[in-house]
């Protein structure tokens, strides 16, 4: 079967993948083009895409009146480390929960995909008494601490996906060719599974950057909360809103993340193809 | 020690609160318990005051506050916890379970009641001084009472005002109601009426394309609220002490004029009801709706945002055969139970709650005091935004009607939310929502109350 398409065809796969990517930029855009709108602007029954008055009086204001930057430094630590850690104890997991085909293994799986069935507020009570005798009650290594155990289920099937995806036959041919076990897994398991691992980060790094309500229970202290918890503070009861500097805090928040896809974006691409060619 | 759920107030189901339960003790068993008392060596008292206070100048009165608290008790320090509305209520009992909930707590009357009930507020009965216990009228006491305890002082309050465009509405023959003679709901009905040209036609002079925006996102507290100047109670307390649901015609009159406005006049936008108050404002500024029933703080927004020259006026909400009174559920200020400083809590709120303290609270909040002597300050009663109208309406205020009872918040989103809003789109007459309000609620509050 020819993978060739007509001209009229690849012309509407792009129209709807325009159409796909406007829909996603809506809200970014919008939260950018609020962002920098004086607040009578925020008020118009006719509101523009770009601001007749572009200020930076939301940013100065959302500045002022919360520390973002103290903030965002918690919010990339406890990302960072977090999904750091979760990659660094998923990947054997998955590696031997993937290659070992035992009940052991399908059972652990089943419970990886049961344990992400839990809500939250199950856990957060004994999460929060463990975490309290531990003294790590209002520290951010008890908040990494509980991103890696949140995140490290799904990690873990992510990354089983990825290890299947390799074929057992060339670890068995880099076997033959006289590779011991640790050889073969570093050069050649581990070229083929580095995309894997990188989305894998991010996505246990997104989960971090984004969580809000054990940041918001486990944090006392003003000096320790993360993004998330200091955006709310832009809000009232019955959600009224401080519009202009919460959507320009919430601009803010969302650069270190685009930052750091740019990154691994470029990454996953290299790793893909340093897989894909058997060198 | 009871058990609550972390979904709302009051909504455990029994299974569910048997998990958290065992996940609770579990986690004790796990770990061991061990907690401070706030209490340093040299005996200084720390006490952890969370506040929800949001907007800017809100939260620097309440830091202000607390730092001359500080400069003048340096044997009972207090700290400043910045809180935040979003979640207050599963944060707070997580907080209560893990025994390190602070020791004052800001929150709003209506969701203290599954708190009180579950033991982790302290009864302040014995313990406020006369002189706060006085202050405050006894129907705001109302708010924060269950059972035979005091769990909280309800200290700012807000009204439902009519914000209104002031040239629209004196360019038209509708008469302006003031605070002593406020619209009857038949005369609210006729002048919203005589204030919409109509979708889409260009109004005349006095006309908007709507009379008024009814933001109804959430439409069970303003109608139970609104519902009481015309009588409405819908939660009956009987001699064995159990709640039912009636709807009677004085419950149904308020949610009638709105249903009769969307749907039959076509004087209020029906585009408007899935909205909240801040979303109608554009359209407000731009002259498409002549007015809004907004609560009385959004009077800071409608300063910051509203374009140069327009002009805007508070007017009381529409009165019933019970005047121009409404319900309210005020912020509060309670203390935990499990702080062993009781004393000391209660006079840093007795000290946050002095008059003088109670007006500058009240003015960073764009709020109203509950204390008489806060109530009576001269810069309350201005005419400038509105101020006057809103301290004359706080006479009239008194409990949310469903305040205490236990079951509400799930009453509230499976039945009466939905209920209210098939409602007030037209989906559904008067007899199904009668229906589901009181056949469906009775189901869910008696599953509370066996």
């Amino acid at each position: 079967m020819s993978l060739r398409t007509s001209r009229p065809a690849r012309a509407g796969q792009y129209l709807a993948l325009l159409c796909y990517l406007v829909f996603l930029a809506f809200p970014f855009v919008w939260l950018i083009s609020t962002a920098f709108k004086p607040a009578r602007e925020l008020g118009s029954l006719h509101p523009t895409w770009i601001p007749d008055s572009p200020t930076l009086e939301n940013l100065r204001q959302a500045f002022d009146e919360q520390p973002l930057l103290r903030a965002a430094g918690n919010s990339l630590t406890v990302a960072l480390s977090a999904a750091l850690i979760a990659v660094v104890i998923a990947t054997p997991m998955a590696y031997v929960m993937a290659r070992q085909r035992s009940r052991l293994a399908t059972a652990a799986t089943g419970w990886v995909v049961v344990s992400q069935a839990f809500p939250f507020v199950l856990v957060i009570i004994p999460l929060f008494l463990m975490l309290k005798n531990l003294h790590l009650i209002n520290s951010l290594l008890g908040l990494i601490m509980v991103y890696v155990v949140w995140s490290l289920p799904f990690a873990l099937w992510m990354l089983v996906g990825y290890v299947r995806a390799v074929p057992a036959e060339l670890e068995e041919a880099a076997a033959v060719d006289g590779a011991g076990r640790l050889r073969t897994l570093v050069s050649v398991t581990a070229p083929l599974l580095a995309p894997g691992i990188v989305a894998t980060a991010m996505f246990a790094f997104i989960t971090a950057w984004n969580e809000f309500f054990f940041a918001l229970v486990l944090l006392k202290s003003p000096e320790k909360q993360t993004l998330p918890v200091i955006l709310t503070h832009f809000l009232g009861a019955e959600g009224v809103a401080d519009l202009g500097p919460l959507a320009a805090a919430a601009f803010l928040a969302t650069i270190p993340s685009l930052v750091i896809f740019a990154i691994i974006q470029r990454r996953i691409t290299g790793g893909m193809l340093a897989g894909a060619v058997k060198t | 020690m009871r058990t609550r759920s972390l979904t709302g107030a009051g909504t455990h189901t029994g299974t569910g609160a048997r998990l958290v339960a065992a996940a609770a003790a579990l986690g004790l068993l796990l770990t061991g318990c061990s907690g401070g008392d706030g209490e340093s060596s040299d005996g200084r008292i720390t006490l952890r005051f969370q506040s929800l206070a949001w907007q800017d100048e809100s939260v620097q009165v309440n830091k202000e506050l607390v730092k001359e608290w500080n400069a003048a008790h340096p044997d009972v320090r207090v700290e400043y916890v910045q809180g935040s509305w979003d979640s207050v209520h599963d944060q707070l009992l997580t907080s209560f379970e893990g025994g390190e909930a602070p020791d004052i707590i800001h929150d709003a009357s209506d969701d203290l009641a599954d708190f009180a009930y579950g033991g982790y507020l302290a009864d302040l009965d014995g313990l406020l001084p006369d002189r706060l216990r006085r202050d405050i009228p006894e129907r705001s006491w109302e708010t924060a009472e269950f059972g035979d305890g005091v769990y909280g002082v309800p200290f700012l309050q807000e009204p439902r005002v009519l914000i209104a465009n002031k040239k629209i509405l004196e360019a038209s023959d509708a008469r302006i109601p003031t605070v002593e003679k406020p619209w009857t709901w038949a005369e609210f009905r006729s002048a919203t009426k005589e204030l919409t040209a109509g979708e889409g036609r260009k109004p005349a002079a006095g006309q908007a394309e709507y009379g008024v925006a009814w933001p109804l996102k959430d439409p069970v507290s303003a109608t139970l609220n609104l519902s009481r100047s015309t009588g409405g109670q819908l939660f009956h307390r009987g001699a064995d002490d159990k709640v039912t649901i009636r709807y009677t015609e004085a419950d149904a009159e308020v949610p009638a004029v709105i249903h009769d406005q969307v749907n039959s006049d076509g004087s209020a936008s029906g585009a408007t009801l899935g909205m909240g108050g801040s979303d109608t404002l554009p359209g407000f500024f731009g002259g498409k709706y002549a007015m809004v029933p907004l609560g009385f703080s959004y009077r800071q927004q409608i300063i910051q945002q509203a374009p140069k020259g327009f002009e805007w006026t508070v007017l009381p909400a529409p009165a019933g055969a019970d005047g121009a009174t409404q319900g309210v559920s005020p912020q509060t200020l309670s203390v935990s139970e499990d702080t062993p400083h009781k004393k000391e809590a209660v006079a840093f709120i007795d000290f946050l709650l002095q008059p003088e303290n109670m007006v500058r609270l009240a003015q960073g909040d764009w709020m109203l005091p509950t204390g008489t002597a806060a109530l009576a300050d001269p810069s309350l009663h201005t005419a400038k935004h509105g101020w006057g109208t809103g301290a004359a309406l706080a006479r009239e205020l008194l409990p949310a009607p469903a305040q205490s009872v236990r079951g509400y918040p799930e009453w509230k989103d499976k039945v009466a939310t939905p209920a209210l809003q098939e409602y007030y789109s037209g989906a559904i007459d008067r007899a199904e929502l009668e229906k589901r309000l009181v056949k469906d609620g009775n189901l869910v509050l008696a599953r509370y109350q066996r």
